[in-house]
Parts: C-alpha cells; sequence; structure tokens
C-alpha cells in the first residue's frame, strides 16, 4: 500500500510541475510585452524590465516563477484592482468555494448512495422507477436552471434562505448553491451504484455466499456494496471536476464571493496574472483530488494496493 | 415392469422412503417467467439422496440440473417459482423437514451452509475479491456456529488444512486474485464445509479448472466425503466424473429426470435412448475409429406447453407415441427406472446400441 501511494503522490507532484510549465510558456508566448508604451524611453524599459527580472536568461526566469507560485506568490492583478496581491484575493474567496463545493460533494454523494442502493435493492419496484427517474432528470437539468428555480422558490417566495450571500450567515447562504450543485453529483452516483449493485447482487460470489446462509443487512455490506463501489469511486473524480466548472455559474447566480466569480471577473478584465494563478489553482485540486480517489481505490480493492502501484487509474 | 405415478407416494414409491434416505425430492417443477414467456425448466424432478452416498445429476446445458439444485437451496432468482413438489430433509432423531416450506429467512438461517452447502462451477467468481480467503472463511463460522475470534480463527486454519492448503496459517491474509484456480476451489470447499452441512451440492465442481487440478480436486471431494460422512450431490455434464465418483446417477433431459438408476445400472444396461445417446458421446480408450458419436439436434427449447416427448425429435429410436405423449417412469429394477415407451409391455423390440446389448 506504502509503495502504491508514494508512486501516486509522485505522479502527482510530476503533473503539477507540468502544469506550472505549460503555464510559464503560454505566458511566456502571449504577444507583446507590459511596457509597451511609446512614452517609456529604451532606459526606462531596461529599468523595469530589470526590476521585473524580465532581463533574466529564461530559465531563471522560469526558476523564479515556479519558486513564487509553488510559496503561493502569484504576483498582484494589475485590471481588476490594481497592485492587489492575488494571494490576498485567493485566501479570502478560496475557503467559500471549498466549503460550498465540499459541502456539495457530501451531501451529492451520500444522498446518491442512498438512492442507487435503495433502486437496486428494490429493483424492478416503484422504488426503483422513482429512483431512476430521479436520477435522470438530475443529469439532465443543468445546474444554472436548477439554481435559478432553488433561487426563485425558496430565496424569492418561501424566503427560507438568502437570495444572495451575505458574509454574516455563511451557512444559510450556502444552503441553495450546495443543493444546486450537488443535484449532478447526486444523480451521477445515484445511476452508477444502483447499476454496479445490480451487477454485483448477480455475481457468483453473492450466491455462494447466499448458499452459506449469509443474508440482509451482512451479505449487503459485507461483500455487495463494497464491490459495487469500486467502480462508483472513479466516477467521483470526474464529478468533481464538473462540480468546479457548474460553480462557475452557480457562484454567480448566488453572487458567492468565490473563486468561480474571480475567474469570471479575471477573464472579463483580461487580468492574465489572476487567470493564471487560478489556472494553477484549480489544477493543484484537480491533482489532489485525483490523488485521494486513486488512494481510495487502493484502499477499497486490494487487486489495486497488492500490484505494487500498478499504473491502472 | 410396472408403471409408476409421478410423483405420488404409491405404494412402490413408499418403500423408498427407507431410514437412510437424507433428502427425498419428489415431483419438483420449477417455472421462470422470461420475456419470451413461461419457461417450464423443471418438470416433476424425483430423486432420492442417501446417507454418505453420492449422487450425480446429469445432462447437457439446460436441462434443468442447476435449477433443481438452487431450488433445493433456495438460491433461485425473482423470476422462478417452485409450481409443485417436496424436498424432504431427514434431521437427527427422525425430525422431517420440507425444505420449500421454509421462508428465506429460515433457509438461510437453518439449512444454507449448515446442513446443505454448496460449490459452484468457478472459483475464479466464487470468492468475494475484496476480502481475505480468511475472513471469508471465519464469517460463516462466527455468524452460524457463534464461534468468537479466536476461536474461528483456529478452526478457519484447521479448514484450509482440511482441503490440503499449504501453509495455511500464511494464506489466510491472501487475497483470492492471489491464488490459483486450484487453490481457490479448494478455498471454496473449505468454505462450504466450514459449518459442518450433511449435503454437499456440487454444481459443475471441475469444470473450470485445468485438467491436471479435475481429478484432485474429485479427489479432495471424495475423501472429505469419507472423512466427514457428507453426502454429496454433482451436477454435471462429463460423464468422466460421474464414472469415477457416482453411487447413482440421475439423467436428466428438458428438465425431467428420463432415467435414475445405480451407477453401474446406468453405465452397463442403460435403457433411455438418451442416456445412450450420452454414454455414445463420451470418449472411450478402447474406441477403434477416431469419430465421436454426437446426438443429432439441439435441447429443446422449453418456453410455453409441449406436447409428447421432448427428446423425440431427435431420437432415432423414436416410437409414435412419442410424439403425443410423454412417457411415464418404467421400473427397471428396485434401483433402476426409466422414461422411455420402450420399455412399454407393448413396445415393439428394439435394436439396442452395440455397446449396450445385453450379453
Amino acid at each position: 500500500m506504502r509503495a502504491y501511494i508514494l508512486k501516486r503522490a509522485a505522479i502527482a507532484v510530476l503533473t503539477l510541475l507540468l502544469i506550472v510549465l505549460i503555464l510559464f510558456v503560454l505566458m511566456t508566448f502571449l504577444p507583446g510585452s507590459p511596457f509597451n508604451d511609446e512614452r517609456l524611453s529604451p532606459e526606462q524599459i531596461a529599468t523595469l524590465r530589470a526590476r521585473y527580472g524580465l532581463d533574466q536568461p529564461i530559465l531563471v526566469q522560469f526558476w523564479n516563477f515556479m519558486k513564487n507560485t509553488f510559496s503561493g506568490d502569484f504576483g498582484v492583478s494589475y485590471a481588476i484592482q490594481k497592485n492587489v496581491p492575488i494571494s490576498s484575493f485567493l485566501s479570502s474567496r478560496l475557503p467559500v468555494s471549498m466549503r460550498i463545493g465540499g459541502q456539495a460533494i457530501l451531501l451529492g454523494t451520500f444522498l446518491g448512495l442512498i438512492l442507487g442502493i435503495v433502486a437496486a435493492l428494490k429493483h424492478n419496484t416503484i422504488w426503483d422507477t422513482l429512483c431512476t427517474v430521479l436520477s435522470v432528470v438530475g443529469v439532465s437539468i443543468p445546474s444554472y436552471v436548477f439554481a435559478l428555480g432553488l433561487s426563485y422558490l425558496f430565496g424569492f417566495k418561501l424566503k427560507w434562505f438568502p437570495i444572495l450571500y451575505q458574509d454574516a450567515l455563511p451557512f444559510q447562504s450556502s444552503v441553495l448553491a450546495t443543493v444546486a450543485l450537488s443535484l449532478f453529483t447526486m444523480a451521477s452516483i445515484a445511476r452508477f451504484t444502483r447499476t454496479e449493485l445490480l451487477e454485483v447482487l448477480s455475481s457468483d460470489y453473492i450466491l455462494f455466499a447466499q448458499s452459506r446462509g449469509i443474508d440482509g443487512f451482512r451479505l449487503i455490506a459485507r461483500h455487495a456494496l463494497r464491490n459495487a463501489l469500486i467502480p462508483v469511486v472513479t466516477v467521483l473524480a470526474p464529478l468533481v471536476v464538473g462540480l468546479m466548472t457548474g460553480s462557475l455559474v452557480v457562484e454567480r447566480i448566488f453572487s458567492v464571493p468565490g473563486v468561480g466569480q474571480l475567474l469570471v471577473e479575471g477573464i472579463q478584465a483580461n487580468d492574465y496574472s489572476v487567470v493564471t494563478a487560478l489556472s494553477f489553482v484549480y489544477s493543484l485540486l484537480y491533482i489532489a483530488i485525483m490523488l485521494v480517489v486513486d488512494i481510495l481505490y487502493g484502499v477499497i480493492d486490494p487487486r489495486i494496493r497488492l500490484a505494487k502501484g500498478a499504473s491502472q487509474s | 415392469m410396472s408403471e409408476l405415478n409421478n410423483g405420488q407416494k404409491s405404494p412402490q414409491n413408499e418403500a423408498l422412503w427407507a431410514d437412510d434416505i437424507l433428502l427425498s425430492v419428489r415431483n419438483l417443477s420449477v417455472r421462470f417467467k422470461t420475456s419470451y414467456g413461461v419457461v417450464s425448466a423443471v418438470r416433476g424432478v424425483d430423486f432420492d439422496l442417501k446417507k454418505g452416498k453420492t449422487l450425480a445429476i446429469v445432462g447437457e446445458s439446460g436441462s434443468g440440473k442447476s435449477v433443481t439444485v438452487k431450488a433445493l437451496a433456495g438460491l433461485l432468482g425473482e423470476n422462478a417459482s417452485i409450481e409443485s413438489g417436496s424436498a424432504v430433509l431427514s434431521g437427527p432423531g427422525g425430525k422431517k423437514t420440507e425444505l420449500f416450506g421454509l421462508k428465506r429467512r429460515e433457509m438461510r438461517r437453518e439449512i444454507n451452509g449448515k446442513r446443505i452447502a454448496m460449490v459452484f462451477q468457478d472459483p475464479m467468481t466464487s470468492l468475494d475479491p475484496t476480502m481475505p480467503i480468511g475472513k471469508q472463511l471465519m464469517e460463516g463460522l462466527r455468524d452460524h456456529l457463534g464461534m468468537g475470534s479466536a476461536q474461528a480463527r483456529a478452526e478457519a486454519v484447521r479448514l484450509l488444512s482440511l482441503v490440503e492448503i499449504p501453509e495455511a496459517e500464511s494464506r489466510m491474509k491472501s487475497y483470492p486474485h492471489q491464488l490459483s484456480g486450484g487453490m481457490r476451489q479448494r478455498v471454496v470447499i473449505a468454505m462450504a464445509l466450514s459449518c459442518n452441512p450433511e449435503i454437499l451440492i456440487c454444481d459443475e465442481p471441475t469444470t473450470a479448472l485445468d485438467v491436471t487440478i479435475q481429478s484432485r480436486i474429485l479427489e479432495l471431494i471424495q475423501e472429505l466425503q469419507r472423512k466427514l460422512g457428507l453426502s454429496v450431490i454433482y451436477i454435471t455434464h462429463d460423464l468422466g466424473v460421474v464414472a469415477k465418483v457416482a453411487d447413482e446417477i440421475a439423467v436428466m433431459y428438458a428438465g425431467r429426470v428420463v432415467e435414475r438408476g445405480l451407477s453401474d445400472e446406468i453405465f452397463y444396461d442403460p435403457r433411455h435412448p438418451y442416456t445412450w445417446g450420452l454414454l455414445l458421446a463420451m470418449p472411450d480408450v478402447e474406441m477403434d475409429s477416431g469419430e465421436l458419436y454426437t446426438i443429432p439436434g439441439n435441447p429443446p427449447n422449453m418456453v410455453g406447453e409441449t406436447v409428447g416427448e421432448p427428446f423425440a425429435p431427435r431420437n432415432e429410436y423414436a416410437l409414435n407415441i412419442d410424439f403425443r405423449r410423454e412417457a411415464p417412469m418404467f421400473k427397471v429394477s428396485e434401483t433402476h427406472f426409466a422414461a422411455t415407451w420402450l420399455l412399454h409391455e407393448k413396445a415393439p423390440k428394439v435394436e439396442r446400441p452395440p455397446r449396450f446389448a445385453k450379453p
């Protein structure tokens, strides 16, 4: 298991380095320079270039970029709010996004598993149909449509929750966004769990377990669920990514001061360093989640764990 | 030759309900609801299993042999139903249990594993891939026999040694994928036997195994049978296996037992044309020609009702009546029965295949 985790972690770090390289290359190849101004004399430009380290050899520049990125220094914004360090944006906005995203994943996974298990165990009954319809609806409705509906019903009509995010009420005002974001996760997990569980329930080892008198809760908990969850865990990673992109729109609808909003603003204002920093943060999150999923996969499935870090993902 | 009423407790049948009969199945019928219609997979099966003996149920795929034993173990799927029949399991002190009268829960708690255990065809898929074999073995011991953790562990190691797994102690932590096919089947057998069942049902126990392993697994089952006094039911289409292990044989075709008798009676004095075909299709060391006999045609589709003998279209010895009425069981000897009109007193004399000609 240790070898497996180490190998996965090493791959994650390598991926991250590659991403930093790509970001750097993209930035370097962007046309023009920040100092393209006819009013600046060549001497002034040279001074500015020296000040920002742009006169250094490209490898040294890359080294500095990497060093700064990994120490959390993403430079300053020059369009949204001039000369404010991007790290200060992040430190106020990232926790909000992460909290809402985390809540959505937990809620979606929890409800999805319950729906999927009920559907599989009550196969071919009204419960199964109900769960299936729910999950099809959940996959089909885009999260922003659902978000608008929630906002209208529970925010505007019933007034249970604030329509817009309020810093004073961090939990209440995150509820609607969480629910809107979790819908897709819930629906996908429910669908996968149902399919996988049905397949496992018709497998030989379940029959053999029954022939030894194992039944009911013990059968499901010990033999069926664990085997059914292996493929479910693998779909968690893409779902989390879906959640990130979904959050761009949902954060806007509920005015959540999160990174999704920041990215949209950065793109609209051509604030390159903000966009670069957020690309890095998103990549980091994604890689971290992949790593967690890989490790989870190994924990659940001994065939992966004991293959001494086999390159299966 | 007298005609027996299927499934009725006629005096002759009653005589068979002797003390040494452990499991008595009468007139078992099972139907499946499928998208093609209702399939009569098992149609009035009768057989007895004697204490400490081995019964082999032989037939082609789709003959209903697996369905028969799954019905006995309460393992039929949701789309299957037992239409009729009884299966009486004799317990200590003459206590009789009607298996088909049990609720699923009672079946799992009282019968499965404790009195009737099963070994399935494919050891690659019979074990839970995510649980160490030791833990899987201990499961039954703890749930059914109420053993504590340490006691169950010791018993699991003993069971693994019993099925001749080397270094049983260190194998406890192995996962199924770390064992070879033969080893896995040994583990499956150990698990099946863990709660001291009286009956072991082996559903094609060697079909999925390497030929060199097959005979060793069969020998292991035979040895365990002697040691533990088990009664064994083999489900197989491999007559080689049958010849090696069976005391009694029931030949099934299209959901019915068409011939049953002692092993010698079936191998040396078979009466049903289907049994003739099966035996002729078996390769023989002393065979001179290179061509193997095959029964022409395919097993019938059992959707809906059938008229006449299901085997008649493939049967070169078929009489006119075979196409109109199914034959009842005719008695050949006290232990030997066959369902073919050829045994009727008015049937024309037919030449049997030379191999089975009476000396």
